[in-house]
């Protein structure tokens, strides 16, 4: 059985990536995701080598033949995102893909065409396979491609023989959050003890919830305000999520990062035991759910 | 004055800097975009106050007139509705409310209602009033919210308004049609990819736009010399000061806490003013 875990926080900057890179490095047997295809950091530290690429392709996107226009106005008054000014001028990074002029055109002027919207790739690293992507400037259905690469991952598992992958999960509660969390086994929910932090933790967990995903917790950088850290604690036990650890704020973080490092490569100190002791924690909680 | 406070990833401080910014200037209102985790609100005291629902039109389907010719399922182009057989399943979730369906339909079997995906709510203070949009759980769309948004624009002569992060469409949303955008990023191997992505949308885009620096002193200057190499102004550098993450942690803004960070900010308004002369 492939399990899979999604590590998230809410928010970003909380030293996500930092955890979920370090316990890259100590997991065997996995496929790594990066699903943060918006703001891709993980192959900063993994320095991937490239075996596939793949475009995505978005939504189509409406493309007007002017000549073929008979200024009707149906495109104008049809479209729900104002892509189209009131003279019938085609705003094309306005357009949402739906295809509503396309289909209200009594000329055919406008066809909806495929775009390039970014580029998936599956990678090998020095911790295994590496699935992650990059999404093109200001493109939606970035949920889709979130979608894309967790398929590539379980396919790579597949392939591969491996049981686990783990997903580095975007910030926020929209479309690629969604994308990221539906059917994984567990989700580590990463909380900074900042009033930001909590408040947005809290919304991240509503998530989980509300699409049935267990949920254990980390407290990220705890001794940095330890009265938030104190109401994390209850409000988790209240909700019924484990905290599984409480990482303390450790200069040696930014150090791995600025090396290029994952942190248990970079040091032998104290982070590092306390991060292998928290992965220990994780697995052992995904070996106990499912099959 | 339009002016947009962006970054590439979540963290880098972009919310610290647009409640201090507008504090920090006369006549200011803070919009907050970051539907999908509102946090500027946290630096005030007042409760925010719901203002109204956002909501989109989706379709209602009439059953006892549908023939299931799958037509509407066929067109839809988020796969919001499938039709097998004689069953009709509609993901509302996933709807865009485009009202292609209805349209296309051939006996009239589909209606519209509106569907609420969250809400805009008003707080801040006398001096600078604050909005901002909160997108429902579950909901996966939060542009909608973001346009309600950015029409609340006007009531003062300046709006800062806080994006959302990342270079996604909820983002480019909020850098679109205004005077200025700051980018915000670390001084990190991080903090430059991600603000190397922002620029390319930023560039775009075409909004006048600089870098500030902040948690300046734990990295290194490859920020600043990139942004050297690109001709990008560099605004200012926040320094890496224990006390503002203090303050920061309790939801205080670092501009009451420590008053001489105003100057500051006031500093940057001018720069700002006069870059988009
Ligand atoms: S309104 Fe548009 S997005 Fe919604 S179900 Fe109909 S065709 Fe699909
Ligand atoms: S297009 Fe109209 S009749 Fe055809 S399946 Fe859809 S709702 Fe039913």
């Amino acid at each position: 059985m492939i399990r899979e875990l999604t590590i998230i926080s809410g928010k970003g900057g909380c030293g996500k990536t930092t955890i979920a890179s370090s316990f890259a490095s100590l997991a065997r047997n996995h496929v790594i995701v990066d699903a943060d295809v918006d703001a891709a950091d993980m192959h900063i530290l993994l320095q991937p080598e490239i075996r596939r690429k793949e475009v995505f392709h978005g939504l189509n996107i409406a493309r007007k033949n002017d000549d073929l226009c008979i200024n009707c106005g149906k495109c104008y008054e049809n479209c729900r995102y104002g892509a189209f000014d009131p003279d019938n001028t085609l705003h094309p990074e306005k357009c949402e893909g739906c295809a509503v002029c396309e289909l209200v055109c009594p000329v055919n002027a406008i066809r909806m065409v495929e775009r390039t919207a970014g580029e998936a790739y599956i990678s090998d690293t020095r911790f295994g396979p590496l699935v992650h992507a990059r999404l093109h400037a200001g493109e939606e259905a970035t949920g889709k491609l979130v979608a894309l690469v967790r398929e590539r991952a379980r396919e790579v598992a597949e392939e591969k023989g491996k049981d686990l992958i783990i997903i580095d999960g975007p910030p926020g509660t929209g479309c690629t959050v969604i994308a990221s969390l539906t059917g994984v086994h567990l989700v580590l929910v990463i909380i900074e003890p900042t009033l930001s932090g909590i408040h947005d933790a809290e919304r991240v967990l509503d998530v989980a919830d509300h699409f049935h995903i267990p949920a254990v917790a980390c407290i990220n950088k705890f001794d940095i305000n330890l009265e938030n850290t104190r109401k994390i604690e209850d409000f988790c036990r209240e909700r019924g999520v484990e905290i599984v650890g409480r990482i303390p704020y450790d200069e040696t973080a930014t150090r791995a990062m600025m090396s290029e490092r994952t942190v248990v490569e970079f040091s032998d100190g104290a982070l590092s035991g306390k991060l292998r002791e928290i992965w220990e924690k994780v697995e052992e909680r995904l070996k106990g759910i499912g099959g | 004055m339009k002016i947009t406070v962006a970054s590439g990833k979540g963290g880098t401080g972009k919310t610290t800097i647009a409640v201090n910014l507008a504090l920090s200037v006369e006549d200011a209102m803070l919009i907050d975009c970051d539907v999908e985790g509102p946090n500027s609100h946290i630096f005030f005291k007042e409760p925010m106050v719901k203002l109204k629902d956002v909501s989109i039109p989706t379709p209602r389907f009439d059953l006892d007139i549908c023939t299931y010719c799958g037509k509407c399922s066929d067109f839809c182009q988020y796969n919001a509705i499938s039709v097998v057989q004689d069953k009709l399943l509609f993901f509302e979730e996933l709807c865009h409310g485009c009202g292609g369906c209805r349209i296309i339909c051939p006996v009239n079997a589909i209606s519209e209602e509106e569907h609420i995906i969250g809400t805009i709510e008003k707080g801040g203070e006398e001096e600078l009033p604050l909005y901002h949009g909160r997108l429902n759980i579950g909901e996966p769309f939060g542009v909608p919210i973001i346009r309600e948004l950015k029409g609340l624009a006007g009531e003062r002569p300046i709006t800062i308004f806080d994006s959302p992060p990342g270079t996604a469409c909820p983002a480019v949303e909020t850098m679109r049609d205004v005077d200025f955008c700051i980018l915000v990023t670390e001084p990190t191997p991080f903090g430059l990819h991600d603000l190397k992505l922002s620029v390319d949308v930023i560039r775009e885009i075409g909004t006048p736009f600089g870098v500030i620096v902040n948690r300046d002193g734990i990295g290194d200057d490859r920020v600043e010399s990139y942004c050297e190499r690109e001709n990008i102004p560099l605004l200012a550098r926040i320094p890496n000061d224990l006390e503002i993450a203090r303050l920061y942690s309790e939801g205080i803004p670092m501009v009451k806490g420590i008053p001489r960070y105003e100057e500051m900010f006031r500093e940057l308004f001018e720069r700002i003013r006069g870059l988009v002369r």
